[in-house]
């Protein structure tokens, strides 16, 4: 997994609560094999005017001009401004994934939906509750400004914007200190990677055919 | 301090560390692998930059969507998701350097058939997979059960699973089992009785005399339904029957080794003191040839009973999902079982499609004719060597003589991911495992039984009693 240390990036508004996984990624794309590939039908039912099905040539589709990610000043993003409850609905991991396939390291937003926010750290992309007040004056600059940046720095826990006073914000130390270093599970138990080989030893004394 | 069972021997032998919380790293001998669950986890490699830790430890094959027609490459597989699931694996173990029995080779079959035919499980190992009926590898004396994508993953970049321990339960069968009466009978018995929950949290050992009665086929169809009784994980004592069926297979160990393991593996039995969490005792001679009648494993009776009365039944929740089941099986309580017509049969899975179940299917089928209002009777090995071997034993001329289908290996309609599974409303003698709304194709009404049943059943056109029909 990549490590979160600090991002300086540019900021999308999404203004809409209870975004639910089935907007994230449609059903639909499910089926494939892979869990990159899902950054083009990120928000499909919004973002196209069209039905999305697996396998589309996607630039070829009728896009929503209307689309807040579809809009020129926004091109870019990769952290995402959002209202409460993002995330909400079936627990599918393939919402993180199509997140990070088009380019979003972090998301803000003034709660999220349990395993949603579970998921994100699973996959290297950081959710970050501000109270609704921060929120809300976050997209008043967000939209006021085009090209209005954040920087978040994970270190000191601090969503810094290009204009105002830094905020703070809360998470959990041990998921803090796998985003610094990048460690997921497996990277986890890579750290006992010595453990591991110093069993194996003594299993294939005992049972060197399970090694064969 | 009390003795130890088998299942706390293998979580022993293969614990690496225990963290903090409880959770414990234990370490996996063997992982096999198939095309539905694992994409994923080596694209998830891939993104990473990692290789497996252990590459002999895993062997893959395809099983779930094949076609069971027969097919000499990927690019004549037609269903679109299905194919580039069989190019997907051939391409990922060819990069990471995995052994896979691909389209055409005679090893191919379903995972769990394969596997202990190919002695790539032996006594004593953990064992995992992408598929609940994993545990079907536990009648060889080892810890197996299924497991999720992520912990696909996991295992083959680290060789290890973060587990918890689960508890012990011992379900002992004693005494002699009748004539007509399978390993299949006797599992859907013990579902029957415990319930399709009664083993969760449980590593479920079988025991008893009867159990030890059983060839290895036979206790393989035990362990695999392990988890429809809520066990992940099933096995049996390793004993003389478990390490002849071991001993030549080509992955088993060979000369001083195999000495060396097969003085390890007589010690993985449970201790006569060993205490269980939970110990059942049946008696064999209670058990009649089953037919399930539902839509959970556990709605099962003899084949000479009537269907149960949903009103008798004083639990509000059994009480309603019987009736739910009544509805979409449509049947009625009271009437006798062997007056279910079948539409269609399946004789497959990795429950029942072992040379020794052909041979009992076959033994039905002999001299008799599928009865016409049956539409269609599927006889899937499950696997390429098992097909071999009952062609040797021209068991696939009395099928086609009896008006079956012989077809190529795979889970076919164990689960209908490939072409064969049922129209809504038809029902289907299954030797499979699952009997859930829709496994076997939209609407399709599913009733599990042995081999033998489901053979007598496709000549009957319903269900009859296999004992006597044996005396006819
Ligand atoms: S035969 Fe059925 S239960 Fe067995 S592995 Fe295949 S799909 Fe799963």
């Amino acid at each position: 997994m990549e490590k979160f240390v600090r991002l300086d990036g540019l900021v999308a508004p999404l203004d809409r609560a209870n975004v639910d996984t089935d907007q994230i990624i449609p059903k639909q794309f499910l089926k494939s094999i892979k869990r990159t590939g899902f950054g083009p039908n990120l928000f499909d039912e919004w973002r196209y005017l069209d039905e999305g099905f697996p396998g589309q040539d996607n630039s070829q589709r009728p896009l929503n001009d209307d689309f807040v990610l579809n809009l020129p000043r926004y091109q870019g993003a990769s952290i995402l401004l959002t209202r409460r409850n993002f995330g909400c609905g079936s627990s599918r991991e393939h919402a993180p994934w199509a997140l990070m396939d088009f380019g979003f390291r972090a998301i803000i937003a003034p709660s999220f939906a349990d395993i949603f926010y579970n998921n994100c750290f699973k996959n290297g992309l950081l959710p970050i509750v501000l109270s609704e007040d921060n929120v809300e004056a976050l997209f008043k600059a967000v939209v006021g400004k085009e090209g209005f940046r954040i920087t978040i720095d994970l270190e000191n826990q601090q969503v810094i914007p290009e204009e105002g006073e830094p905020l703070a914000f809360e998470i959990d130390e041990f998921r803090k200190h796998c985003l610094l270093n990048g460690l997921d599970e497996i990277g986890l138990t890579m750290n006992e990677a010595d453990t591991i080989r110093a069993y194996e030893q003594r299993r294939a004394e005992q049972e060197p055919w399970i090694f064969q | 301090m009390a003795g130890k069972t088998l299942y706390d021997k293998l979580w022993n032998a293969h614990l690496v560390t225990e963290r903090e919380d409880g959770s414990a790293l234990i370490y996996i001998d063997r992982q096999i692998i198939h095309e539905v669950t694992s994409p994923q986890a080596f694209e998830g490699l891939r993104l990473a930059g990692r290789q497996p830790w252990r590459t002999s430890a895993s062997v893959a094959t395809i099983d779930h969507n094949v076609p069971t027609t027969p097919f000499k490459s990927a690019a004549e597989i037609k269903d679109e998701t299905s194919r580039i699931q069989v190019q997907t694996l051939q391409e990922n173990t060819k990069e990471f350097g995995i052994t896979e029995f691909g389209i055409g080779d005679v090893r191919q079959g379903i995972v769990h058939v394969m596997a202990p035919e190919q002695g790539a499980v032996v006594p004593g190992m953990t064992v995992v997979c992408g598929d609940s009926h994993t545990s079907t590898n536990g009648a060889l004396a080892c810890l197996a059960h299924g497991i999720g994508t992520s912990e696909v993953e996991h295992v083959l970049a680290t060789q290890t699973l973060v587990a918890k321990k689960m508890k012990n339960m011992r379900v002992s069968v004693e005494g002699d089992l009748g004539p007509g009466v399978t390993a299949k009978d006797v599992v859907l018995h013990i579902i029957g009785v415990i319930g399709t929950a009664g083993g969760t949290g449980y590593a479920l050992e079988f025991a008893g005399s009867a159990i030890r009665s059983l060839s290895m086929e036979g206790r393989m169809t035990v362990c695999n339904m392990s988890i429809e009784a809520g066990a992940r994980a099933g096995m049996v004592a390793v004993d003389d029957v478990t390490i002849d069926y071991v001993k030549g297979r080509p992955f088993a160990p060979k000369g001083a080794d195999w000495d060396k393991a097969v003085e390890y593996w007589r010690g993985l039995v449970s201790d006569n003191d060993a205490v269980f969490d939970e110990d059942i005792t049946i008696d064999a001679a209670d058990i009649r040839p089953q037919v399930s009648w539902g839509t959970s494993p556990e709605m099962v009776i003899s084949v000479d009973a009537n269907l149960p009365d949903p009103d008798a039944e004083t639990d509000d929740v059994k009480r309603s999902g019987m009736q739910r089941a009544y509805e979409y099986m449509g049947l009625t309580p009271g009437m006798p079982v062997t007056d279910i017509k079948v539409d269609r049969v399946f004789i497959g899975s990795c429950t029942n499609s072992r040379i020794e179940d052909l041979r009992a299917a076959a033994e039905v089928a002999k001299g008799r004719r599928k009865a016409d209002s049956v539409k269609q009777v599927l006889v899937v090995p499950g696997s390429g060597l098992v097909k071999q071997q009952a062609e040797k034993e021209g068991l696939d001329k009395i099928f086609v003589e009896a008006g079956f289908e012989w077809r190529e290996p795979g889970c076919s309609m164990c689960l209908a991911m490939n072409p064969d599974r049922l129209e809504p409303g038809e029902h289907c003698a299954s030797t499979s495992n699952r009997n859930f709304e829709g496994r076997q194709g939209n609407g399709g009404r599913t009733h599990l039984v042995s081999p033998a049943m489901a053979a007598a059943a496709a000549v009957a056109g319903h269900f009859v009693d296999i004992r006597e029909l044996e005396q006819a």
